[in-house]
This record gives C-alpha cells, structure tokens and sequence, in this order.
C-alpha cells in the first residue's frame, strides 16, 4: 500500500509538471496568452490603403503603451483597402474616436505594429467603432526604389555639365 | 539474386504489415485497458517520471548550447535580442520533440522491449494466456499506452527546460537584455509552432512505444534473442523518429 501511494505520488507530479509545461509554452512563450486569458476587450476596425507585412498578434501601442493587439486582417474588395480590426485592451476606453491610427516597424527591420495618436474630440471610441485617420505602412523597398531612382538623377545631373563643357574639367587639373 | 532481393522485399512488407496489425489489436484493446487506470498510471512512472532526470538534463544542456552559438551567431547581425526567438523555436519545433524521443528510445524504449522480451524467454507470458489472462490486455497495452501519454509531457518539459537554459547564457552570462528576450518571443513564435511541437511529441510517442512493446513482444524467446530486441528498438526508433520528423514538418509547412 505504501509503495503504491509513493508511486502514484511519483506519477502524479510528473503529468502536473508536464502539464505545466505544456501550459507556459502555450500561454507564455506564443503571442496567444493574452488573447485566452486577457482581460475584458472591445474591437474597433481601422482601414489602410497599404498594410506593408503587419500581422495578427502585432502589438497596438499608444505612446508606446501597448493598448491591444491586432486580430484579424481582411480585404474590403469595393474599396480596395486593407481592413484591420484592433481588440483594445477595456482599461484603455478614453481613446478619441478622431485619434489616428499608423504602421511603424519595429528598429529598422523589426515587425509592424500600430501606433494610435489621441485626437481632440470629446467621444470615445467603443466596440464596434471605425478609426477614420489612418497612414499606411513606410514600406521599405519602395523607399529605397525612390533613394535610388533620385541618385541615378543626381548623377546624371553632375555628369551632364561636365559632358557639356570638357574644358572646365580641364582647368581644375 | 533477384530471388534474395524479393524475398528481402517481401519480409520487409510482412514485418511492415504485422507492426500494424500488432498496433490495430492494441488500438481495440484500448479501451477496456482504460478502465483500470492504475495500470496505465504505474507505466506512466515507469517511462515518464523515471525518464525526468536524463531529459531535464539534457535539454538544459541542449538550450545552454543553443544559447551560446546563437548569441554568437546573432551577434554578427547585431541582433542578439533575435536569441530569445530563435532558440524557443527551434526547441518547441525541433529540438524537444527529437531528442527527448531518441532519449526515449534509448532510455524507455529499452526498457520496455527487455522487460517484455524477458516475459516472452521466461514464458511468463504463456503462462498469462493459461490462467486466460490476455497478455495484451494485462501488460502490452498499459506500457504502450504509458510511453504514449509520457513523451508529449517529456517533450514539453524537455522544451521548457532548454529555454531556461538558452535564457541562462544568454541573459545571464552574455548580457541579452531580458525584456526583448522575452516579447521578441512572445511576437514571433506563435501557437502553431506550439501545436506542431506536439503533435511530433505525440506522433514519436506513438511511434516508440510502438516498437518497443512490438520488438519485445515478438522477440527470439532466448538471451540473444532479447538482447537483438532491444538493439533493434533503438536503432529503428531513430530512423524512424528522423523520418517522421520530416514528413510532419513538411505537413505543417
């Protein structure tokens, strides 16, 4: 009788460590922990011309305060936008309903998140409601396309006086 | 020549074909066995609570060592806060579920195919079939059931541990800071990283009990017989267990 009680003893805190386990790496390693167990929420959506690779379970930050997270990502097909619905955090309920919503990166190759800007207007933003000032994401190719595309001008610039005038290269030297 | 070759071809399929023959009995038996729990339980010690030491051991070790050639690795990039992502990726997807399942075979998995070969030479399980006790029921399906329902709990241990250890050098020793360790982590890794961890855990579970309890089962009833059972126990359970990782990873691709 005694060994059977150590043994199921034994057996017992072996599934309650595995379960534990199991528990933090579902909860405290993944993004998903707050979602399950979070506290009391309330959605707003927010449309983007241009969403660049934000994600769901990307961060919602005010002030760089993380509000809430992102949720879902969908496409509004007769207005061709991005539609991104935000699960804010209830203790956050004083948010504007004019406040504006963009997409920052994270360091320089960092993921997206969202930052909302308080705007002035005395109505809040609650379930349900739409964040009507939005600022697509700085997507960084297209920037590095315009940088490149202004310094082949910028060379081409300097090189055609010189073409033009050979003898003032020739004076210089 | 030819004719060896068929007939190495033809054995092959047969052992092929009893294994899943042999795990189709044990299925059905299932749920009778499942009403006397006790014996499921005391397997569940015997494979898994004995198993804690190697596996809390080596996945600090392995998370330790993950730590440092990561945090060497990163450091070109500068970006050593990636650590924290990149070792509890590859130990929640990679890492945990193999090697606690080679350390399985090689500590459980001989165990059980020794013990029953055992019981096979010393005819104990004849003996079980004449008082019409079904040896299957009453010893096969509690140890396969017990290394079923241990390895997914090893695993994440095994897991939990190694990121500890990654954290250790990492935070400790090589001065990551902690906060970016952490919710760098907690952005990148997402639950379906979680889900496939498991679902190789459960996968090589299956896989190492089954041919544990089948190696001894059907062992050569005599010493050498018992000793070839258990040899053949690891070394399949490791091919097997590489092979199935990929084909689940390419699945949850």
């Amino acid at each position: 009788m005694r060994k059977s009680r150590t043994l199921n003893l034994g057996t017992g805190s072996f599934v309650l460590l595995g379960f534990a386990a199991l528990f933090f790496l579902t909860t405290q390693t993944t993004s998903h922990g707050l979602a399950v167990f979070g506290p009391a929420h309330y959605q707003v959506t927010a449309k983007f011309d241009n969403i660049g690779d934000l994600k769901v379970g990307a961060p919602v930050s005010m002030s760089g305060v993380e509000v809430g997270r992102v949720t879902k990502i969908d496409f509004d097909s007769n207005e061709y936008k991005a539609v991104v619905l935000l699960r804010l955090n209830e203790r956050f309920n004083k948010i504007p309903t004019d406040s504006d919503a963009s997409i920052y990166t994270q360091g320089l190759l960092g993921g997206k998140f969202i930052g909302l800007t308080a705007g002035g207007a005395d109505t809040y933003l609650k379930d349900g409601s739409q964040i009507d000032f939005t600022q697509s994401a700085f997507v960084l190719e297209s920037l590095i396309g315009q940088v490149l595309a202004s310094f082949t001008k910028q060379k081409a610039d300097e090189q055609a006086p010189a073409r033009a005038d050979p003898k003032a290269t020739e004076k210089t030297k | 020549m030819i004719g060896e070759l068929w007939e190495s071809l033809t054995d092959a399929l047969e052992g092929l074909g009893s294994v899943v023959h042999f795990l189709f009995r044990l299925v059905v038996n299932t749920p009778r066995v499942l009403l006397r729990f006790s014996l499921i339980s005391q397997q569940i010690f015997n494979s898994g609570a004995l198993s804690l030491i190697i596996i809390m051991l080596s996945g600090l070790f392995v998370g330790m060592v993950l730590g440092l050639q990561g945090f060497q690795l990163l450091q070109r990039f500068g970006s050593e806060e990636a650590l924290g992502t990149a070792a509890t990726i590859g130990l929640v997807k990679e890492l945990g579920p193999v090697v606690t399942a080679l350390l399985f075979a090689g500590r459980a998995g001989t165990a059980l195919a020794s013990e029953l070969g055992l019981m096979r030479a010393t005819d104990q399980l004849s003996a079980m079939e004449m008082m019409a006790v079904d040896p299957i029921q009453r010893v096969v399906v509690p140890r396969f059931l017990g290394g079923v329902i241990a390895m997914p709990l090893l695993a994440g241990i095994f897991s939990v541990i190694g990121i500890y250890g990654a954290q250790l050098v990492g935070v400790q020793i090589m001065g990551v800071d902690s906060g970016s360790f952490w919710s760098q982590m907690r952005s990148a890794v997402s639950l379906s990283d979680v889900t496939e961890g498991i679902v190789k855990s459960f996968v090589f579970g299956v896989a190492c009990s089954l041919i544990a309890v089948y190696q001894g089962y059907y062992a050569t009833p005599t010493a050498e017989g018992v000793g070839r059972a258990t040899t053949t126990t690891v070394v399949t359970s490791a091919v097997v267990i590489l092979f199935l990782d990929y084909l689940i990873t390419a699945a949850f691709l």
